[in-house]
């Protein structure tokens, strides 16, 4: 794997912080522990989840922790600062109050999925003792036990494939019930 | 499971911390109860192998925590989660 800087993470932090009207925050020390657990995430799964988030390794799952994760925005919003507090509002920044606590808003059952990929990742493939494999006409239940849907934004047209609508849409800052899911069936012939 | 044991002067309660390694703010945690000089276990659960998070995520759960990080868990029955600096020194007295 391509070695990744810190340099290159804090960028990449920094950029997203100014499109979306957020500060990183000010403490030196702070700032950059956050930075290294993005690194050192980055590194091991190949993509940056929340250094303060356990994550399972598999994409889909984390999908949601990876930073800037899908309860940035509202946390922000509510609290002045994401649940790890590498982004915060323009108070928290100035320091005009201090960095807050911010309860975590990410689901229970996805936290416990995490650990249930772990040890399902121990347990045999299908097929493998005795057990026939799923046959192509079946409909295979994706590894993860997520099934990701469309969803679009109503008010801009967004179009995201995920398992849950955003919980602010990234493009318009429309609230999540603006979303609506998208039906659609994809037929696979020859 | 892989606890880690730092020595400490201030052995008078069971200190166990779940922790990531990534986390700052339970790096925090750590350093402030080796700054207090008390003694304590702790475990990176995202260093643990699956199994082993498994029996972190029952033991956690059935100590009334959840699965945020860092828990501070103190004689088996108060839990900290977060980096609470006031509940930590309330809890151990310091």
């Amino acid at each position: 794997m391509t070695p990744i800087s810190i340099e290159a993470v804090r960028a990449r932090a920094q950029a997203d912080a100014n499109t979306y009207g957020y500060n990183l925050v000010p403490d030196p020390d702070l700032l950059q522990g956050f930075l290294e657990g993005l690194k050192t995430n980055e590194e091991r799964y190949g993509y940056p989840s929340c250094p303060c988030r356990l994550a399972s390794g598999n994409l889909e799952i984390d999908r949601d922790i990876i930073c800037p994760c899908d309860y940035r925005d509202p946390d922000v919003a509510e609290y002045g600062a994401c649940y790890c507090r590498l982004y915060v509002n323009q108070a928290v920044y100035e320091k005009k109050v201090e960095l807050p606590t911010v309860p975590e808003r990410r689901p229970m059952e996805k936290q416990a999925r995490t650990f249930n990929a772990a040890t399902a990742s121990q347990a045999p493939a299908a097929g493998a003792e005795g057990k026939p494999a799923a046959t192509p006409t079946e409909k295979a239940a994706p590894p993860s036990g997520i099934e990701p849907k469309l969803w679009y934004c109503s008010q801009c047209g967004y179009v995201v494939f995920r398992e849950d609508a955003p919980y602010v849409c990234p493009i318009c800052k429309a609230k999540r019930e603006m979303f609506k899911e998208i039906k659609t069936r994809i037929d696979f012939l020859g | 499971m892989p606890f880690s044991k730092v020595q400490g002067k201030n052995n008078s309660h069971k200190v166990v911390v779940y922790a990531l390694s990534t986390c700052v703010w339970c790096k925090m945690t750590k350093q402030f109860l080796k700054d207090n000089d008390i003694e304590f276990e702790y475990i990176d659960v995202d260093m643990c192998e699956p199994q082993e998070k498994e029996q972190v995520r029952q033991q956690i759960l059935s100590k009334g925590g959840n699965l945020n990080y860092p828990t501070t868990i103190v004689d088996d029955k108060t839990v900290i989660t977060g980096f609470r600096k006031d509940q930590l020194k309330e809890t151990l007295g310091v």
